[in-house]
């Protein structure tokens, strides 16, 4: 089963690429509920709310042993939960993956946009790429391999089963990084 | 405007989803209501309680104001222009704003005509007491529906009443034969195309928020359970007596809206609602909601 972090945010745009794609997911808000995935979505929304119910739910050790097994994918906010670091301001995370993020990098709504990239790893077309109040990965770690580059910055990242886009596949009709998402979740439960 | 910048627009809506956004008079209510986990905060001169205690023409807020709540927190700032005053929203913009919200609240710039929101890359939220007003905003490029409801009331019973009239035109729409759509359009008084795109699809194509008079975390919950999927709170955090618990609480029982011993959990202990006001007995001339068509 793949679940949708549902504290807030477009966790139901997700949830409607998943059935584009013919895969049972549910919404998770409760700690419990981790034990029975395979892969879990953290979505696009205020990293600052999500993190503020994660610690008050108790959510952060189960979701920590959560990731010794399971896939994870983090989209703009999920991608700033998921980081070692957090800038702009500072704040805590989960640490899941190898790499510092900046905040809000680009500025403030009026400065949000759609681009495409060519990503080496997905191959054409390019990939459409919705940039919403997005971070900016300003650091990767050695283990961590680099996915997509728009303008000289990593947007999607990926370090073993831990799929990390800073901007929302989720928005687009381009299915390739969920997909790519299913087949980590899908040789985590093999 | 491009259709990008409008996706991009209605993005922004989408990442509110499922949260409470709050209104704040100064930073140190912003920086309350970030801690709290609001998803924005919206940025006024005067919560709605008091603009309806003081009277007098209520504006667009201080610039100096709206720097002042944006330097403070992170998560995104709104702010309120008049209805139809298409140069406060450009001065929101130049400011960098995150979300304008043309509002009933302030006292309307023009009675005939809302703002051409098509014009302007930051996206706005309008009110609406009816689908045909809804879809009206949305067809001038509104990015965000809410309900009116009865602001600075903190009686829930306004917002319900547009809940349920929106929800409830929607579900009509989705059983009409294709061939009434064009009746109901003429009716509603609303684009042809949206009714027709509501009627395929079952909901708005854009995010559709509850406001006005949610004083509670039931109330919330309320508004979550007959189809919002986001609740704002005006003067219902900080016209109350513990406004930091208040808002926490109200920002639990939006996530578990389905989960009542949560709802339960969140309305414990938390002192005072703010006083409310019975709406029908308000005089005509006092209604917000009436403003703007």
């Amino acid at each position: 089963m793949i679940g949708v972090l549902a504290i807030q945010g477009d966790f139901a745009a997700h949830g409607r690429v998943l059935e584009r794609l013919g895969v049972r997911w549910c919404e998770v808000r409760y700690p419990a509920q981790l034990d029975e995935l395979s892969g879990l979505i953290i979505p696009g929304g205020e990293s600052t709310t999500m993190l503020k119910f994660l610690f008050d739910e108790g959510f952060i050790d189960p979701l920590k042993q959560y990731a010794r097994r399971g896939a994870l994918l983090g989209t703009c906010a999920g991608a700033i939960l998921l980081a070692r670091e957090v800038t702009n301001p500072p704040q805590p995370s989960l640490n899941l993956v190898d790499i510092a993020v900046k905040r809000n990098a680009y500025g403030r709504q009026v400065d949000s946009f759609i681009d495409t990239t060519m990503s080496p790893v997905l191959g054409p077309p390019p990939l459409e790429m919705v940039f919403i109040r997005a971070p900016i990965i300003t650091h990767v770690g050695s283990g961590v391999e680099v996915l997509a580059e728009h303008r000289g910055h990593p947007v999607l990242v990926q370090q073993g089963s831990r799929l990390i886009a800073t901007f929302h596949p989720e928005l687009t009709s381009d299915t390739r990084v969920h997909e790519l998402f299913l087949t980590l979740a899908d040789r985590r439960s093999e | 405007m491009s259709e990008d910048t409008y996706r991009v627009k209605v993005g922004l809506a989408e990442m509110l989803k499922g949260g409470v956004i709050m209104d704040v008079t100064n930073a140190e209510q912003a920086r309350i209501a970030e801690d709290a986990g609001a998803v924005a905060v919206m940025a006024l001169e005067r919560v709605p309680a008091d603009i309806r205690a003081q009277g007098g023409v209520a504006r667009m807020a201080s610039p100096k104001k709206i720097r002042e709540i944006m330097d403070a927190v992170s998560i995104p700032v709104m702010a309120k222009v008049r209805i139809g005053h298409f140069v406060e929203a450009q001065v929101l913009e130049a400011l960098g704003v995150d979300f304008i919200d043309e509002s009933e609240v302030l006292t309307p710039a023009d009675e005939e005509h809302h703002i051409d929101k098509h014009q302007f890359k930051v996206p706005f939220v309008c009110g609406a007491r009816d689908l045909g007003e809804a879809l009206r905003r949305i067809g001038e490029g509104a990015a965000m529906i809410r309900t009116k409801g009865e602001a600075g009331s903190g009686n829930i019973v306004e917002a319900v009443r547009h809940l349920r009239s929106v929800m409830g035109a929607i579900r009509r729409l989705t059983v009409l034969p294709k061939e009434e759509l064009m009746a109901e359009s003429k009716r509603l008084g609303a684009p042809y195309e949206l009714v027709r795109w509501v009627a395929e699809h079952g909901k708005l194509p854009v995010p559709n928020f509850a406001a006005g008079g949610i004083a509670t975390p039931a109330d919330a919950a309320l508004c979550m359970q007959l189809g919002a999927e986001s609740v704002f709170v005006g003067s219902g955090i900080f016209k109350s007596e513990d406004p930091a618990a208040r808002a926490r609480a109200i920002v639990k029982a939006t996530t578990h809206y389905n989960d009542p011993k949560i709802i339960l959990e969140a309305s414990e202990e938390l002192g005072e609602a703010m006083p409310g006001l019975d709406v029908s007995k308000l005089a005509k001339e006092e209604l917000l909601q009436t403003r703007g068509w």
